[in-house]
Order: structure tokens, then C-alpha cells, then sequence
């Protein structure tokens, strides 16, 4: 009766993450900036002009819209890319994380993912931007996810939509929550990144946050917390 | 009559107490980045340091000696060979403390070393600040110690801090013969010749405990630097008492056996103060109209001064130190003629213990350097080095007090030691046990890829280094009965460390016979500038 309980295996510990926001913790750009290339990179001539001069108009609406609501600057923005087709977004992406996002890392965020996984952390990149422009950057920074928006297409076709739920804000905290749940990992030993308090949700949620460059509103938050601050840059 | 020797015998041993009396001065303490002036009760011992030594008259010529001459080894010239590998490792900014005047001795020993290096035809040079697990070095700070010569010559890529975390950068060298892992810098172990040049404030510091210590990374360290051999050594000043340093012994034989190191030993006097600030150094017995004149000035203009402002005064203020001997070669031999020249300095006879023990806390510790004296900074203060200075005998009785003065604020740098500002607020809290923190905890601080991160690109104390400050203090929390903080400026801190608070000293002394008897012997160790009291039962 008693052997049946000596042979009863030691409790699993459960594993931890490291949830990293991208722009602005990560990397100089944002989403605005992807859009760009893309708008740049429109095969056409009157393709270019019109999505560039768009996109430059919009500049005042956008710096309004993401100081108001990120979720409804993110629903707003991401409009633009309605019509343009998946293949050509795809391979784009490539190019785009050669001339853009890559001079863009900041120089020692290479290491703050790699001292997390030496720590048996699982890198996860918790972005608002599309998924499709952050595979290559996941791939060289050898995270293990990402969780970002996604874009609905429509016969191969970008509707200007994103399947929700958006990520940002408050949202991000719910993806990790439930992030965390389905893959056996506890919630209070994990980490989080980022560099602006519209992150605040998600760095809160798990037990280590860390602000990264913060901006001042989250530095002044975590001195208040008590969160480490780093530097990337 | 008695004969010139005895007198001067009781000279030496008894010139350095004073027996408070009726008509006594106060004294002065300190407390912080502040000064108190106490009036002790009568029959208080006050212990007072030794004079400075006088330093060597040439110290150029002393290090040449050294290494010329050196103890068990051949001269350095004679190990230097053109295309050789040559590391170079000296002491950080924990060393001397406060920071001693420029040229610090480790840039004139480097001129030296160097030029010699460069005649011999050895190019190959790396220089290798040894901080172990403490924060880097900023690039002023790097500079400062070595002289701008040295640091534009070697700065960056050959003039560095060491990085225990630097996955490639360690190499395992050995296990000691108790199992312990020996694990040291990879270009230290790789080189040809390995050259330490080191400081020594006390007899902690030196010997076997340089290189496996100073070079080596949290797993290196776990040897030593935990609850249970930190509990196991009577006094860290006194190697023979200490299982600290049989752990480095060994580790260093290890060492000894397995690469080439020269050791350039150096040992100061304890001249901390001078110039405007040179009635610190005497007692208050011998204090001038103007010495007192000076001393109520400073401590008036110090509590008009924000408290940032008073530490930067204090940083800028250099100490006076003068170099009392060098000496160079086998890690033991060479340091051995150092232990004893620091003992001449520091160690003040002492007839007998006492019931309560009173230390002024100053501002400054090895780990807050340009920086705040945090609580738990504090606590390794007062348990961990003012407790310890002893030869093997602390001065306080088993079951005593001490009462140290200190603001104990809740103040933190969150830049050098962002991992104590969790430790304190979130485990101790939970627990005061050592064994239980460094069980529950260590590994996740240490492993904490944000603390990581502060360490090796930041400024920052590594995620262990809270962890290795609560054992530093557990000897003297095993061995005292209670420890009161005189002139605490909040109640929570104190309680956190497991202390007693009361706002002045009066009320503390009267607090600490309530504890001990009205008839409990009472010490003052009148530091700094820094002794160590030999106590003789």
C-alpha cells in the first residue's frame, strides 16, 4: 500500500517564459515603419505615390490615434494594407527585416534574449505589429513564439482586418495569461519587457516585469514598483 | 625606573584606550553621511586606532625591489618572454576604500609591470579588472585607476572588466580537494603568466583569495561565499579562523598548480583623512580650538545639505593612504610578509570583551562606492566588517549588543543594486534564515536574466551579491544578542533586519543595559579610520 506511494514521481516544475514587447524594447521601429516599406514597395509607380502620400497624410492622425487609444490606432492602421496580396506581403517581410528591422536592433537585445535562455526561459515576442514582419526577426532571435496580430486575407487578398483579438494593451496581458495556461507555465516565474506604459497590463501580470528603455510614464512606474530598469540601447 | 622597551611595550598596547571619564570629551561618530557628537557614560572603553605608518620612501623603487626580489618564485623578468600571453588582474573599486589619491598604487605598478612587459617583448597584454560578481567599473572610474596613459594604451579591448556571466568566457580549471569547482576567467587560465596586483585594506583580502575569488563566477563562488562556511568562520580578518579562507586555500592551490601566478602584494596605512578633515584621524583628547572649530562647521554645513549632495562631498574626498610595503612572487610567501604588515597597522591590543559594543557607521562600504549605503549594506557593516574586524575574538560578549548609528533610510541605487531592492522588500519579509534564503532563492536571483543583464551591460551588482551580503552578516548575527540602530529615521527597517531601533544614542546605551544588566561593560570602537581589535580573554 505505502510502496504505491514511494514510487509516485516528484511533482513537475512548471516552466517559465519571457514575454518581450518589440517595438521600442527590441528594436527603433514600429509598426508605422513596416507599413512604410511596404507602401514604398508597391511594384507600381502610382501604387507608390498613393500609398506613400496616403500614409505621410496620415501622420497626424496616427501620432493622435496612438497617444489616444493603441487598439484603435492598431484597427485604424492597419486599413491600409486592404488590397494588397499575401504572397507579395510574405516576401516582402524578408526584405523588410533586412533593410529595416534589422539595422534597427538595438544593440545588446540580442543578449537580453539570450541570457533568458540560459535561464531555460521560453522567448516568446508579444507584438502589435503583424505577424508575417516578425517571423524573420523571431527566427534571429531565436524565439520559441510570437504572439502577434494577425491579418485576414481574403483570396489571397489583405482585407485591412485583423482577427482579433488586437494585441496591445490590456490584451497582451490576456494572451499571456492564457498563453502561460496552455503551455504549463507559471505565470508568477515568468518575464515580461517592455519600454512604454501602454504595456503596463503586461508587465504586470506576470511576477518579473522589467522596463526596457522605458519611456517616462513607465520608468517612473517602475521605479515606484520596484522593477529592475535596462538599457538595450 | 622601568627600562625604554617596557615602557614603550605598554606604550604601544595601552596609548590606544581611553577610559571614559567624568571630564571626557564626546566623541565623534559617525553616522552616515552625518556626524553625532556623544557624550559616552563613564567608564565606557573607547578603542582608538594606531597611528599611520609611515609609507615607503620610494615606492617606485619599492615595487621594483619586489619584483625583483620576490618571495619563491623567480623575478618577474625572468618569467616575461617575447610572444608570451600575459594577463594582468588587479583589484577593484571595492579597494582601497574610500578611493585613494592618484596615482592610485595599482597605475604605478602597472606603469611598471608594463614597461617592463614591453621591453621584454611580451605584446600580448590584457588587463582584467577583478570584480568577481561586483558591479563594473564605469569608464571614469577605470580610468582614475590606472592613469590615462595605461587606460588610452589598453582601454577597451585590452583594459576590461571581468564578466562571470560571459557564457564562453570561463573555463574550469580543476576541483579542489574538497570537491570544490575551481572555474576562473578564460584568458587568466589560458595565459602564460597570470600577474596580480592587488590591494590590502585588511587581512580579508590577498593571498589565495585573489585570483579564485576575484576571477572566478557564481558557481566558483557557491563554495565559499554561502550560509554554512560564513557561519563556520570565527572572524574573516583572521585566515586561521576562517572557513572561508581554508575553502580559497584550497581553491587557490588548485590555482597554484595549474597556472603561472606572480602576485604583486601592496598593504597601506590606515591614513584616511587629511588636509581639512585631519582631526578625524585623532582623539578627541588631542583635538585643537581649531580642529573643533572645523568639525562643528562640517557637521552644521552636512545637515543643510540634501543627502545626494553629501555623498557626492564624501566621494570627492580622496583618501590620503600611503603605501606601507610591497611585496611580490608565490601566492603564500608573498602574502604572508603583507598579513603582517597589516596586522602592524590595524591590530589594537585589547584586554578582554564587553556586553555592548558602539560603532560610528560611516558612508561608505566595499560595495557602495559612488553610490548609497543601502540597509542591507548596513547590515553587512555592522555584522559582517565592523563585527569582524577582530582577530579570531570579536569584542563584543557572546550574547552582547551593538549599537551602531545610522539614518538605516530606505534608500537604494537602482542602478548598482537593483537585486537587494527585491531581496529586501520581497524575501525579508518572509524570512531572516539564511539557509533558507540562499535555498529558496539564491538560484533564482542569480539566474534572473534581468539581474544577469544589469551586471554584465549595466553597473549593477549581480543577482547573487544581496544573497552573499545576508551571509557576510551571519557570524555576527549568530554571535550577538541584539543589535540597536541609534538615530533610525523609520521604524520598518530596522524591524525587516530583525533590529532594534531608538533615536538617539543615550537612549540606545540605556536600552542595551536593559538588556544586559545595569553593571554591562561598554566598548567603543572609534572607526574609521579603519583597526582591528586583538582581543586577549
Amino acid at each position: 500500500m505505502h510502496a504505491h506511494s514511494d514510487q509516485q514521481a516528484a511533482p513537475v516544475k512548471p516552466g517559465k517564459a519571457a514575454f518581450y514587447d518589440v517595438d521600442g524594447t527590441l528594436i527603433r521601429t514600429n509598426v508605422v515603419h513596416a507599413y512604410g516599406y511596404y507602401a514604398m514597395n508597391q511594384g507600381t509607380f502610382r501604387g507608390v505615390l498613393g500609398r506613400s502620400l496616403g500614409t505621410l497624410a496620415s501622420i497626424p492622425a496616427f501620432a493622435g490615434l496612438n497617444i489616444v487609444d493603441r487598439k484603435v490606432f492598431n484597427e485604424f492602421f492597419y486599413r491600409y494594407y486592404a488590397g494588397l496580396s499575401e504572397d507579395r506581403l510574405l516576401t516582402l517581410a524578408e526584405d523588410l527585416f533586412d533593410d529595416v528591422i534589422k539595422p534597427a536592433i538595438y544593440p545588446k537585445a540580442k543578449d537580453l534574449i539570450d541570457e533568458a535562455r540560459r535561464a531555460h526561459c521560453r522567448i516568446v515576442l508579444v507584438t502589435g505589429a503583424l505577424d508575417f514582419t516578425m517571423r524573420p526577426l523571431a527566427r534571429y532571435f531565436g524565439a520559441d513564439d510570437i504572439i502577434a496580430n494577425k491579418m485576414q486575407f481574403v483570396g489571397g487578398v489583405a482585407t485591412g482586418k485583423v482577427i482579433p483579438p488586437i494585441i496591445e494593451g490590456a490584451n497582451k496581458a490576456n494572451v499571456i495569461r492564457d498563453y502561460c495556461e496552455k503551455n504549463a507555465l507559471a505565470l508568477n516565474q515568468s518575464f515580461a519587457y517592455s519600454d512604454s506604459a501602454s504595456d503596463y497590463a503586461m508587465l504586470s501580470v506576470v511576477g518579473r516585469p522589467t522596463a526596457v528603455n522605458p519611456d517616462l510614464r513607465l520608468r517612473s512606474l517602475a521605479r515606484a514598483y520596484n522593477w529592475p530598469i535596462l538599457n538595450v540601447r | 625606573m622601568r627600562p625604554l622597551k617596557t615602557l614603550k611595550k605598554l606604550y604601544d598596547e595601552e596609548s590606544h584606550i581611553v577610559i571614559t571619564e567624568k571630564g571626557s570629551p564626546p566623541r565623534v561618530l559617525f553616522y552616515g553621511e552625518d556626524f553625532l557628537l556623544e557624550d559616552l557614560p563613564v567608564g565606557t572603553r573607547v578603542v582608538f586606532p594606531r597611528p599611520p605608518l609611515e609609507g615607503v620612501p620610494n615606492l617606485k623603487a619599492a615595487i621594483r625591489y619586489a619584483i625583483n626580489h620576490p618571495e619563491g618564485m623567480d623575478p618577474l623578468h625572468a618569467l616575461l618572454k617575447p610572444g608570451m600571453k600575459l594577463t594582468i588582474a588587479v583589484d577593484d573599486i571595492s579597494l582601497p576604500l574610500p578611493p585613494m589619491r592618484t596615482p592610485d598604487v595599482r597605475q604605478t605598478i602597472l606603469e611598471i609591470v608594463l614597461e617592463l612587459a614591453a621591453d621584454s617583448g611580451v605584446d600580448d597584454i590584457h588587463i582584467i579588472i577583478a570584480n568577481a560578481l561586483h558591479r563594473r567599473m564605469t569608464e571614469g572610474e577605470m580610468k582614475r585607476m590606472v592613469g590615462e596613459k595605461v587606460f588610452d594604451a589598453f582601454y577597451p579591448d585590452r583594459y576590461y572588466n571581468h564578466d562571470a556571466e560571459d557564457p564562453d568566457g570561463m573555463l574550469e580549471i580543476g576541483k579542489s580537494s574538497a570537491n570544490e569547482p575551481v572555474v576562473i576567467n578564460r584568458r587568466a587560465a589560458e595565459s602564460d603568466l597570470l600577474i596580480y596586483v592587488n590591494i590590502n585594506l585588511v587581512p580579508m583580502d590577498g593571498g589565495h583569495k585573489s585570483v579564485g575569488t576575484g576571477l572566478t563566477n557564481y558557481r566558483g563562488l557557491n563554495a565559499h561565499h554561502n550560509a554554512q562556511t560564513i557561519r563556520d568562520s570565527k572572524s574573516y580578518m583572521e585566515p586561521k579562523h576562517s572557513a572561508l579562507h581554508a575553502s580559497t586555500t584550497r581553491i587557490g592551490h588548485v590555482i597554484d598548480e595549474k597556472m603561472k601566478v606572480f602576485h604583486i602584494e601592496t598593504a597601506l596605512n590606515n591614513r584616511m583623512f587629511d588636509g581639512p578633515t585631519d582631526f578625524l584621524m585623532k582623539k578627541e583628547e588631542d583635538f585643537t580650538e581649531v580642529d573643533r572649530l572645523k568639525f562643528h562647521a562640517m557637521k552644521y554645513s552636512l545637515t543643510k545639505l540634501p543627502r545626494p549632495m553629501k555623498r557626492k562631498l564624501f566621494f570627492s574626498i580622496p583618501a590620503a593612504y600611503d603605501v606601507i610595503g610591497v611585496h611580490a612572487g608565490a601566492t603564500e610567501p608573498c602574502h604572508e610578509k603583507i598579513l603582517d604588515l597589516c596586522w602592524k597597522q590595524y591590530s589594537v591590543p585589547v584586554e578582554g570583551q564587553s556586553d555592548i559594543v558602539i560603532f560610528g557607521m560611516p558612508y561608505v562600504s566595499p560595495y557602495n562606492v559612488n553610490s548609497i549605503l543601502n540597509p542591507l549594506l548596513v547590515q553587512v557593516m555592522a555584522l559582517g566588517y565592523l563585527y569582524n574586524l577582530n582577530r579570531g575574538v570579536p569584542i563584543v560578549k557572546k550574547g552582547g549588543v551593538i549599537i551602531v548609528t545610522h539614518p538605516l533610510y530606505d534608500e537604494f541605487d537602482p542602478e548598482h543594486h537593483p537585486s537587494y531592492i527585491e531581496f529586501f522588500n520581497r524575501l525579508l519579509p518572509e524570512t531572516r534564515d539564511a539557509h533558507k534564503l540562499q535555498h529558496k532563492y539564491e538560484r533564482e536571483f542569480a539566474t534572473n536574466p534581468s539581474y544577469v543583464h544589469l551586471y554584465r551591460k549595466g553597473n549593477a551588482y549581480h543577482g547573487a551579491h544581496p544573497f552573499f551580503m545576508w551571509y557576510w552578516g551571519e557570524n555576527g548575527r549568530q554571535h550577538v544578542g541584539k543589535v540597536i540602530c541609534a538615530g533610525a529615521e523609520n521604524n520598518h527597517v530596522p524591524a525587516l533586519l530583525g533590529w532594534d531601533r531608538t533615536d538617539t544614542l543615550s537612549e540606545a546605551i540605556e536600552e542595551a543595559r536593559g538588556f544586559m544588566g545595569r553593571s554591562a561593560s561598554i566598548s567603543m570602537v572609534h572607526m574609521p579610520p579603519i583597526m582591528q581589535t586583538d582581543v586577549r580573554l
